[in-house]
């Protein structure tokens, strides 16, 4: 019985492995969120009837599952052929050690760099291509217009506005921003903006590299201005209780009237009272500083022991093409880094595209910019320092040893 | 024990018999310990094939620049003090629950229902039950005018709040073990200590007690291992946080490793983590294997 039984299962896995052979491609993704979740499903429908002899098989995990179980696949002796993944430090942490597949070829075979000129960058590691993005969108600062109004408080310009915005708001008893900081990557959202407005993109990605510590005193400007944020007090309490997810219903209950955040919080927006909902871009902190913007981009990659090497690269031109980006954006609710797509027909977006465009440089995000331990242990001290502020000179003396030890 | 020489025989045989667990354990015991301590030694970051020596570095990163690896030891060592409740607690629930009334089984069964649930629901369970915002703690102390209280994202009181959810599957284990106890005692001790005068109190601590202790034995290794090896609600609940200050060994060993690509550190906190339970290990052998010998 128990023979038969192995006999059985050995059967299944060789038919699995020969069906695998037979232009299979496993996809792995984090495209959990029930929107962007039904948009994969869509476009790769629409590939399999394009590529009848190429069958998709999409795993889809939840955002921080997924993180740990990435590098665990793409050890394995078997790992997907396509997964989702995040451009900059965060993808060269993988290309640097050879689990992703160089991709150049098909971003020369299908005209790619004229198309994406704009995201080349960020997904090149010492000269490669190592993956293609699929989508993008912009961080800024989501709020309640009828809250604003009510109040009496135009859009905030410049920091002074924010910080007495922040001050109107308590008076009446609104918690001015909302900010759930569990999984620590939020915090990150204000220190990137506050920096970049108060020192410029240059010395954001130098500290980013390492070659700038942390007890320097730019980074000390730039806590001051935070600190002149918790002084006010801008946040709501108990932000390390709740995820970025949970932090919503402040929001969107009046409890509170802003948000820092990417744009894919805006389906979380009830359809009925969408009216009441607006944008702005992080408010200026020090004119003679350019304007900078986070602009993370989400991409696609190949592992490198991927099996199915030849139908993952067709996976990875269907999705870079021009309409399929315009279709896939649409439903994501993001922006196309191709530059032939149509931004979709969304106030929120068409105000992202609009800044970003106008922006005098473009940083990632944080925890994708840095060194993933680096952003581990500066996310943990931006958490600290909001909750205990008087600790600031422990926090970045902490870092810059952290700092030290991974960049030596 | 008695001399009595084994025949040559039965040594072979015993030999042949132990010898699959004694493979097993090689394999799967015995050599990760042994590579643990290897790997400790070097730097890795456990995807590429180059591990450089660099001999007691991370003992060094560890013990003197790390102030996050003394609040996981000093938060371990918390788990290991308030997690004995579970034992103690669950004494009193057996003691409670042993008796012959009509429907006793079913009261048993739902006492023991927290240990059938997965530690991931637990976590979540109690992290909806703290939440300010709408958990029930706040419902029932606003009820009595005391203001919100945020448990989990309070630096001092974090721990104690996942401890607190940990012990509640912990204890239903317990009691199991006391319930087991309390069926093996031999109901004519009862009687006669009964007929002699004994009550309440003075009839547990000097009858039944003793007759408990390997029941007791056991609960405490239990708790105690399930104490240093607390990971789960940790990651659930927290997630290390607010600012790593809720974080154990075991979380700090998964974090380093997996999230911060230092294998060869978080191998160093394994083996850190390892000579501390190796230490209590032996002094409870040591004390079980006394006590079998003086006759319990």
């Amino acid at each position: 019985m128990k023979i038969r039984l192995a006999l059985a299962t050995a059967t299944v896995a060789l038919l699995a492995a020969s069906a695998a052979q037979a232009g299979t491609i496993t996809f792995n993704s984090m495209a959990s969120d029930p929107g962007p979740r039904s948009a994969m499903e869509t476009l790769i429908e629409q590939f399999e009837a394009e590529n009848p002899d190429i069958t998709v098989e999409l795993n889809t995990f939840d955002h921080e599952a997924y993180k740990t179980a990435l590098r665990n696949w793409l050890t394995s002796s078997s790992p997907p052929d396509v997964v989702t993944w995040f451009a900059g430090e965060r993808m060269n942490a993988f290309a640097g050690r050879g689990l992703f597949a160089d991709v150049t070829d098909v971003w020369n075979d299908n005209g790619l760099f004229d198309v994406m000129s704009s995201s080349s960058s960020a997904l090149a590691y010492e000269g490669e291509q190592y993956g293609v993005p699929y989508t993008y969108y912009q961080w800024g600062v989501y709020y309640r217009t009828d809250i604003f109004e009510e109040n009496g408080i135009e859009v905030p310009e410049t920091f002074d506005d924010l910080v007495a915005a922040c001050g109107t708001l308590r008076e009446a008893g609104i918690a001015p921003v909302t900010i759930g900081t569990k999984f620590l990557w939020t915090a990150a959202g204000w220190f990137d903006y506050l920096n970049l407005r108060t020192n410029g993109l240059e010395y954001h990605l130098g500290l980013m590299s390492g070659e700038i510590p942390y007890t320097d005193d730019g980074v000390r400007a730039t806590m001051a201005n935070w600190q002149r944020l918790i002084d006010a007090e801008c946040y709501i309490d108990d932000h390390s209780a709740y995820s970025w997810q949970e932090a919503i219903p402040f929001l969107t209950q009046g409890e509170a009237a802003m948000y820092l955040i990417g744009n894919f919080i805006t389906p979380f927006f009830p359809e009925d009272s969408m009216d009441n909902y607006g944008f702005f871009q992080f408010p200026i902190i020090d004119e003679s500083v350019g304007i900078y913007e986070d602009a993370p981009i989400d991409t696609l990659h190949i592992p490198a022991n991927a099996e199915n090497q030849e139908d993952a690269r067709r996976f990875l031109a269907f999705m870079s093409q021009a309409n399929i980006l315009t279709d896939m954006n649409e439903a994501l609710n993001q922006l196309p880094p191709n530059s032939e797509s149509q931004v979709p027909d969304n106030r929120f977006l068409e105000a992202g595209f609009e800044m970003l465009s106008a922006a005098d440089g473009i940083a990632q995000f944080y925890d994708r910019d840095t060194d993933p331990e680096m952003a581990r242990a500066g996310m943990e001290g931006f958490q600290e320092f909001m909750v205990n502020p008087d600790r600031l000179d422990d926090i970045l003396e902490r870092l810059d040893r952290t700092r030290q030890r991974i960049f030596r | 024990m008695a001399a009595s020489p084994i025949p040559r025989e039965h040594r072979r045989a015993a030999f042949w018999f132990l010898l699959p667990a004694l493979i097993m354990f090689t394999v799967y015991v015995i050599y990760p310990i042994l590579q643990s301590f290897w790997i400790s030694f070097h730097e890795w970051d456990g995807l590429t094939d180059t591990m450089e020596w660099v001999g007691l570095r991370n003992y060094e990163d560890l013990l003197f620049w790390d102030d996050d690896f003394w609040t996981a030891i000093i938060n371990n060592v918390w788990w290991l003090i308030f997690y004995l409740l579970a034992p103690l607690f669950g004494l009193i629930m057996a003691l409670f629950l042993n008796q012959t009334v009509r429907g006793i089984r079913i009261a048993k069964s739902l006492f023991f229902f927290p240990f059938v649930i997965s530690q991931v629901v637990v976590g979540l369970v109690f992290s909806w039950f703290y939440d300010p915002s709408f958990g029930l703690l706040n419902e029932v102390v606003g009820f009595f005018g005391i203001p919100t209280i945020s448990l989990l994202s309070s630096e001092r009181w974090v721990t104690f709040a996942i401890i607190a959810a940990g012990l509640w599957p912990q204890t239903a284990y317990c009691m199991i073990l006391y319930l087991t106890g309390l069926n093996n005692i031999n109901p004519e001790q009862i009687e006669a200590a009964r007929i002699d005068g004994a009550k309440r109190f003075k009839l547990y601590w000097h009858v039944i007690r003793p007759q408990l202790s390997p029941a007791t034995f056991l609960a405490i290794v239990v708790t105690v291992i399930g104490a240093l090896r607390s990971f789960d609600l940790v990651a659930i609940m927290t997630n290390g946080g607010p600012y790593g200050s809720s974080s154990v060994l075991a979380f700090k060993m998964y974090e380093e490793a997996i999230f911060n690509f230092r294998v060869g550190y978080g191998a160093s906190i394994a083996v850190v983590l390892f000579l501390i339970m190796a230490v209590y290990i032996t002094f409870f052998l040591t004390r079980m294997l006394q006590q079998e010998r003086s006759g319990g």
